[in-house]
């Protein structure tokens, strides 16, 4: 066996076994934590039964043809990502059924096939000249443009490499082959039947001349004769399988401008070497594709098609497969992060997790059980819950990933792991409170409970605070903003308890709140910290401003119940060390 | 419209919690009151949700937001009290405070966008009230209400803290609403919070705050409650829908959104505003007359 075939069998066998693996992990672990309800068998029978009844409604073919194949949904976002991205795609589809399944595909396909035939030859260099304008695109997108907050992993940079040395690796081989003398005296030698010597000089002088070979120590010019003798050669063995070079016009074009060196590159051997080179990175490529993010080519359409057959009343089991199969669908693209709501969080919070499109990449790591140190999950867990459920990224992902229902179910896991989380006690926490159907009866109030506890202690009159703040540091926080210092105007007329719609839900106040709204103002002007942070009457403020509105001393209450709230929670974050 | 500098809609985060239908509302009641909208695609959430964690990162959210249509000479119009109040506050503080001011534009900086303070945030309601008019309004209006009775919401941060959105007085829905030909009924809360703010956080007391407020408007003989604001419209809707489910209200009062309730008085259909994506069914039609002319 060639060593050429050997390296094609392994890089085979490398991507099937990868592929098998990648596909096993969709059944295996979840991203929610309905996962574990479900065992392996069951998770994958009701992916077959869920494929079987809708494989073929109009809804998945759509969402084949039109989001997967002709990538509507990048068009609508952005028509030049759309065109850099089915340059890339279809010029690699091209290549790839002309001219790296040629002799398993075309040959089966057309009667008298050669790859240097028209149009073979044409187009494939139009599929590498639709790839290097899409990978230039890219690299203006990534490096140059700078688009809002995109970031470029290693894997968005190994992408890019990689099918830029295939397509420029392509392109120099073609063009030293135009130019050698060594492949067309091997050409000459298997394809012209009984030429004598005279014969393939004449040959080799009407290539030279007309199509770019370069000789080494030509006989310059030739004289009419040789040529007019070439051309009768050409004609009766070299035409019929091999249209003039420049029609591969990129290999030509660049064949034109290394003439002065092709004597010199040919000696080296170039072309054997190039050869090796171009096989080496595809199948390089081919191999390392279900590791790579490359495997989107798999997982993406598959997560298109899945999105629109599911529906609000699908199997738990497979919705817990398709967001696993949703995290290898990710090209981190960037199309959610340049529409999130709340990216703009990360100039206070430096957490990247904030940012969807870096989101899911922590969250593939936590979901097949990576190792993730609890300084990491914490940050994870930030970034989880540093989101408006807005969907916004959701609705653009161009792989039809439903990222809202993605981060919920982490949430929910993250949740219901015990790690206590002080930005529930925020609206923050509003989508969850809507969608409580959607959560375990027993772990929807639990984790509420356990915020409320490390923020503020048990229920009832308060003891020594939970949350430790500096005196200083609370005082400037509380200048910051207009008249929240304002708490020394108070003298405790009770008006703002009286207007409290909280309070006034309560029959014992005091029992359920702590320190009430005025007697909050009063236990700062005595800097009675414990009083303030222990109360639970700060995580009951609606931020109505019915308090603040009847002061008749213009105390901000609202506002410094607000910034209290800050305090408390940033501090308690500092704590768990993010 | 007395104004015509152009107007950015912002689209409040809830529209994608099943909210569509505020959407489809508003968009067909500005096309019929010949609003001239633009839609800034940049816009992010207007803050509101951060404002518990950080100060800082809501001025930053809402700073962007008001920079953003400082940068295209627009003001910018909501549908929502929360975003409105967000909005309008961060305004405030960063016109007040210069340091404030400063923290939220070397954020921006990076983005090459600055705060400059030119921008105006609107509520629908005060571009129905001020820049297009009650009489425009009342123009436009081809059916009318017979004898519907409306506690109308106007929520907190519409109203509160009143020296930031000091454009807006608590007559003025009133007044829009009964343009329409309905009556606003006197009721017990109508500025009052509609419990929203806790949902998720602590349930129990903002179910309990939402059913009193419901309970207030049933006493009050009230046909519907009518809203100015996606969270007022989620508590009176589904939240209120799942109290009544779990046998926790006495009556249901059906909620209303202003656009919708505007849009029927126009003549429009009730699918062309959402009106069935209410959870808490309405049936408008039997209040529905020809308008008086003159």
């Amino acid at each position: 066996m060639s060593l050429h075939k050997l390296v094609l069998i392994a890089s085979l066998v490398i991507f099937g076994i990868g592929t098998v693996w990648k596909i096993s992990t969709w059944f295996r672990y979840s991203v929610g934590p309905q996962g574990s309800r479900f065992s392996m068998s069951q998770r994958i029978a009701a992916a077959l039964k869920g494929v079987l009844a809708s494989l073929f409604s109009p809804k998945v073919i759509s969402a084949f043809f039109a989001d997967a194949l002709f990538q509507r949904p990048i068009l609508r976002e952005d028509p030049y990502r759309w065109y850099m991205h089915m340059s890339i795609f279809a010029g690699f589809a091209m290549l790839f059924v002309l001219h790296a399944l040629d002799n398993y595909l075309m040959v089966h396909l057309y009667n008298g096939y050669a790859a240097t035939l028209n149009p073979f030859l044409f187009l494939r260099d139009v599929g590498g000249a639709l790839v290097v304008v899409g990978v230039i695109m890219a690299i203006n997108r990534r490096f140059i443009r700078k688009e809002r907050r995109p970031r470029t992993s290693s894997m968005d940079v190994y992408a890019i490499v990689m099918v830029a040395l295939i397509i420029l690796s392509g392109f120099l081989l073609e063009s030293t082959k135009i130019t050698s003398q060594a492949a067309f005296q091997r050409m000459a030698d298997e394809y012209t039947m009984g030429g004598t010597d005279e014969d393939i000089k004449a040959l080799e002088a009407y290539w030279s001349e007309n199509f770019g070979v370069v000789v080494a120590n030509a006989k310059v010019p030739y004289s009419a004769a040789v040529l007019a003798k070439g051309k009768e050669v050409h004609q009766a063995n070299c035409e019929q399988c091999h249209a003039a070079p420049v029609w591969g016009f990129g290999g030509y074009a660049i064949s034109v401008a290394l003439r002065p060196l092709a004597a010199g590159l040919d000696a080296a051997r170039l072309p054997d070497i190039l050869t090796w080179v171009h096989y080496l990175a595809c199948l390089f490529l081919l191999a390392y594709l279900p590791f790579s993010k490359m495997f989107h080519m798999i997982a993406s359409p598959i997560s298109l098609m899945a999105s629109a057959a599911m529906g609000a009343n699908s199997d738990p089991a497979n919705v817990a497969t398709r967001q696993m199969i949703e995290l290898d669908a990710c090209t981190h693209c960037g199309t959610c992060t340049m529409t999130c709501s709340v990216a703009v969080a990360i100039n206070e919070f430096p957490n990247v997790n904030i940012l969807p499109s870096e989101k899911i990449r922590a969250l593939k790591k936590f979901a097949t059980g990576a190792d993730v140190d609890d300084k990491e999950l914490r940050a994870i867990q930030q970034g989880v819950m540093l989101c408006t459920n807005c969907n916004r990224c959701g609705l653009v992902c161009p792989s039809g990933i439903q990222l809202r229902d993605l981060w919920f179910a982490a949430r929910e896991r993250l949740l219901s792991q015990g790690v206590a989380e002080p930005n529930l006690l925020s609206p923050l926490a509003y989508y969850r409170g809507l969608e409580r159907e959607n959560i375990d009866k027993d772990q929807y109030q639990k984790p509420l409970d356990a915020a409320l506890n490390v923020m503020s202690g048990p229920k009832g009159r308060p003891s020594d605070a939970v949350v430790k703040v500096g005196e200083k540091a609370i005082l400037g926080e509380l200048s910051r903003s207009i008249q929240a210092n304002s708490f020394s105007n108070c003298y405790r007329c009770g008006l703002c308890t009286n207007s409290c719609p909280v309070v006034r839900n309560y029959e014992h106040p005091v029992e359920e709140l702590g320190l009430l709204p005025h007697q909050m103002m009063h236990a700062i002007g005595l800097r009675c910290w414990d009083l303030v942070f222990n109360s639970r009457m700060l995580w009951g403020c609606l931020g109505c401003y019915q308090c603040q509105e009847n002061c008749p001393q213009c105390v901000s209450i609202t506002d410094i119940m607000y910034e209290l709230k800050n305090r408390a929670i940033s501090r308690k974050n500092e704590e768990l060390a993010i | 419209m007395k104004n015509d500098k152009n107007v950015a809609i912002f689209r409040c985060c809830m529209t994608s919690m099943g909210l569509q239908h505020y959407e489809t509302a508003s968009n067909a009641v500005l096309q019929e009151l010949g609003v001239n909208f633009a839609e800034i695609k940049e816009f992010n959430c207007c803050g509101y949700p951060l404002r518990n964690i950080s100060l800082k990162a809501y001025l930053i959210s809402s700073g962007r937001n008001l920079a953003l249509a400082e940068k295209r000479g627009s003001d910018i119009l909501t549908f929502c009290n929360c975003c409105y109040g967000s909005l309008k506050h961060a305004d405030h503080i960063m016109k007040e405070n210069a340091q404030a001011r400063e923290e939220v534009n070397a954020a921006l900086r990076k983005e090459g966008l600055e705060y400059k303070g030119t921008v105006r945030a609107k509520h629908f309601l005060e571009v129905l009230s001020e820049d297009i008019g009650l009489d425009e309004v009342k123009k436009s209006i081809r059916k009318s209400f017979n004898g519907l009775k409306v506690a109308v919401h106007y929520g907190c941060h519409l109203l509160r803290p009143k020296e930031i959105v000091e454009s807006i007085v608590p007559s003025q829905l009133d007044a829009v609403v009964e343009a329409t030909g309905a009556k606003s009924v006197p009721w017990v809360g109508k500025t009052e919070c509609c419990g929203s703010p806790l949902l998720g956080v602590n349930d129990e007391l903002s179910m309990d705050l939402t059913a009193k407020k419901v309970k207030n408007a049933a006493q009050s003989g009230a046909d519907c409650l009518c809203m100015t604001c996606p969270y007022c419209l989620n508590q009176f809707d589904r939240i209120q829908k799942r109290m009544a489910e779990g046998k926790r209200l006495a009556a249901k009062v059906p909620p209303i959104l202003l656009p919708q309730l505007l849009g029927l008085a126009m003549g429009m259909e009730p699918a062309a505003l959402g009106v069935d994506a209410n959870l808490i069914p309405m049936a408008t039609e039997q209040y529905l007359r020809a308008a008086n002319q003159g």
